[in-house]
């Protein structure tokens, strides 16, 4: 891989790292409120799935989304403004960290119902498929999402509707706080997909050149029309479940052990030159104005509480 | 033109009238290709579209449901039909968590243009689990659309009128009615979303129905007329919205007030309807409001239980004469 890409990929997995430090910070303040769930420690997967996607490409992600958004390329700015509850935000306020959209990068959110996004992801990909668009869905959801009735029904639609989805399972071994080998009988997720008869593969999750090499290969697969991919990545959250997780049902040996793979740490070991402190400095500034942006944004009018319910109005 | 048909053949019709002149509509569900509708709605349509306009769905009810939200969402104006209204709950989530809330979570920026027809109802002796009225209970949910079709002539309307719409509209088919024939024109004006009809009118009382329920209401009336009772019917057409300027308009007319549903009366649309007549029409009242609605069990097997369970032409007569008497 070249240095170039791979600086890039540094820079946009400390993004994220820097940008959800700040949002811990300000949820500790009550500027943000609500659920808070971090992605740190599975950086690597969002860079490396975002890069294989042209700007057309759809994304359906879950709750954990800030990550994603953020290598999807939507502003810092608008990301931060929606966990303030402001109008600026990509949401305008309505979604908050949870439930992050833009329609400019076809982000079609943040869905906090687990398992809930893959029937959408397989519908938009049954349009793309009946619209003749050679666009490809990407559907990201965790290994907690492989007990949900609707990852199977999912899967088996779109490998008998040969529909062109990129199914990407961020595997960090803990639905919430309950391991997975106390929830499956089968914990490698990707003979699941197989099962189905999907063309799927384990990578591992922590290495964002081996994300970024099994995505590129899965999307020209899709794009040459052979149906849906699934990628498992094998990944660790370095953080609580959420902003309330006590963390009682892993030991911290175990938090430590997979902090020895930090995506950045590896990716900077293989290559060196990276300038970490250029990119460290440039990032404090970009998250600063994100603050700024956000603590200066708009509340919007409760007179407007009841937009967006319905396109147009209705009668009463 | 104008010509008699049945309800099946009115929704059919609608369906394939859509499917003619707008390429981004398909027709997605359990059964309804090959085997031709489980209520016979799409038969030969798989034949006249194709498959890829006819699409026979696994019993995932969630996941196509879905995929219809997510089809919507790329730009296509899909039909998804649920076979029969109890397994709607399999897809309550995608219905409303997603096809419900996605245009407000997303700031307005995501409409979802789903239209998800069901077959509702009792009255075959289909028991708990295939006969149930839960229209009430998603005309609960901000951002959904609730139709339900009586006459033949709003069976073939409402297609076009929920497709039209930019957001996630439900029409709810009872089962009684596919085999009923009735008039169709189809070069009247569709009425909106969101108007009632006033089938009948008249003066003493106003009966607010819908569905099946209409007919019922509708022969009560005759009955109740020739005892001098000249009872107004009208026919909601919708659940959400409701159309509260000719329910109250009516309400100022007759001053009193029954309401035929086949819903459960606690938490029913029924009991939505006497809370709104209540807040906004309290001092036309003459007589407390009356209600018939299916009594408080899953609908039993045996004929003789299901039909006592059910609203009845005879309850309603029963009921008009109660209210009437009230002063």
């Amino acid at each position: 891989m070249e240095l170039d890409l791979a600086r890039e990929f540094y820079r946009k997995m400390l993004l994220i790292r820097r940008f959800e430090e700040k949002c811990v910070e300000l949820y500790s303040k009550e500027k943000i409120r609500g659920f808070l769930h971090l992605y740190i420690g599975e950086e690597a997967i969002a860079v490396g799935i975002m890069d294989a996607l042209s700007p057309e490409d759809a994304v359906f992600t879950t709750y954990r989304d800030h990550g994603q958004a953020l290598a999807r390329g939507i502003q810092p700015n608008r990301i931060l403004a929606e966990m303030y509850g402001k109008v600026e935000g990509c949401s305008r306020g309505r979604g908050g960290s949870m439930h992050l959209f833009d329609a400019h990068t076809h982000f079609y959110g943040g869905n906090a119902i687990v398992a809930g996004g893959l029937p959408l992801a397989v519908g938009m990909a049954l349009a793309d498929k009946m619209m003749k668009r050679n666009r490809v869905t990407v559907c990201i959801f965790g290994d907690g999402a492989v007990a949900e009735g609707e990852f199977h029904e999912s899967l088996n639609l779109a490998a008998l509707w040969h529909l062109p989805v990129l199914f990407v399972c961020e595997n960090n071994g803990y639905a919430m706080g309950t391991a997975l080998e106390f929830t499956e009988s089968e914990t490698n997720i990707s003979l699941k997909a197989a099962a189905y008869r999907i063309s799927s593969r384990q990578v591992d999750g922590m290495d964002v050149v081996a994300v970024a090499e099994a995505a590129q290969e899965a999307v020209s697969e899709i794009r040459a029309g052979n149906g849906p991919v699934f990628i498992e990545c094998l990944t660790y959250r370095f953080r609580a479940h959420s902003m309330f997780d006590a963390e009682r049902y892993r030991e911290k040996s175990e938090v430590e052990e997979w902090k020895k793979k930090d995506p950045l740490l590896l990716l900077h070991q293989r290559f060196p030159n990276i300038d970490i402190d250029k990119y460290e400095t440039e990032i404090v500034q970009i998250i600063d104005e994100a603050v700024d942006f956000a603590e200066n944004g708009t509340l919007e009018s409760i007179d407007d509480l009841e937009k967006f319910v319905y396109s147009c109005e209705v009668i009463p | 033109m104008s010509e008699k048909i049945t309800y099946r053949e009115a929704v059919r019709k609608g369906i394939r009238e859509a499917m003619e002149n707008d390429k981004r509509v398909f027709l997605m569900g359990e059964d309804v290709g090959h085997y031709g509708g489980s209520y016979a709605v799409s038969m030969g349509f798989l034949e006249l579209f194709g498959s890829e306009r006819i699409i026979d769905t696994p019993l995932s009810e969630s996941a196509f449901t879905g995929a219809g939200i997510g089809a919507a969402l790329g730009g296509m104006r899909p039909i998804v039909e649920i076979m029969t209204v109890n397994f709607s709950l399999l897809a309550l989530d995608q219905i409303m968590n997603n096809a419900a809330t996605l245009l407000h979570m997303s700031g307005g920026q995501f409409n979802v243009p789903l239209v998800i027809r069901m077959a509702t109802g009792g009255g075959k002796q289909l028991a708990a689990q295939h006969s149930h009225s839960l229209e009430g209970l998603y005309a609960h949910i901000p951002g959904l659309k609730v139709l339900i079709p009586a006459t033949v002539q709003d069976a073939y309307d409402m297609v076009a009128l929920a497709l039209a719409d930019p957001d996630p509209v439900l029409i709810f088919e009872n089962v009684m009615l596919y085999n009923i024939k009735g008039e169709l024109d189809t070069e009247a004006l569709p009425l909106v979303i969101g108007k009632a009809k006033t089938e009948r009118t008249g003066k003493d009382l106003t009966i607010l129905t819908y569905g099946i329920s209409l007919f019922k209401a509708l022969e009560a009336a005759e009955i109740l007329s020739s005892e001098g009772i000249d009872a107004e019917v009208i026919d909601l057409r919708s659940l959400r919205p409701l159309d509260d300027e000719t329910i109250m308009n009516s309400v100022a007319k007759t001053h009193r007030v029954m309401i035929v549903d086949e819903g459960w009366k606690s938490g029913s649309i029924s009991a939505e309807i006497m809370a709104r007549i209540n807040e906004q029409a309290f001092f036309e009242l003459d007589a407390p409001m009356g209600r018939v609605c299916t009594v408080e069990v899953p609908i039993p097997y045996a004929s003789h239980l299901e039909q006592a369970a059910l609203p009845s032409t005879e309850k309603i007569v029963t009921m008009g004469r109660k209210l009437m008497e009230k002063s």
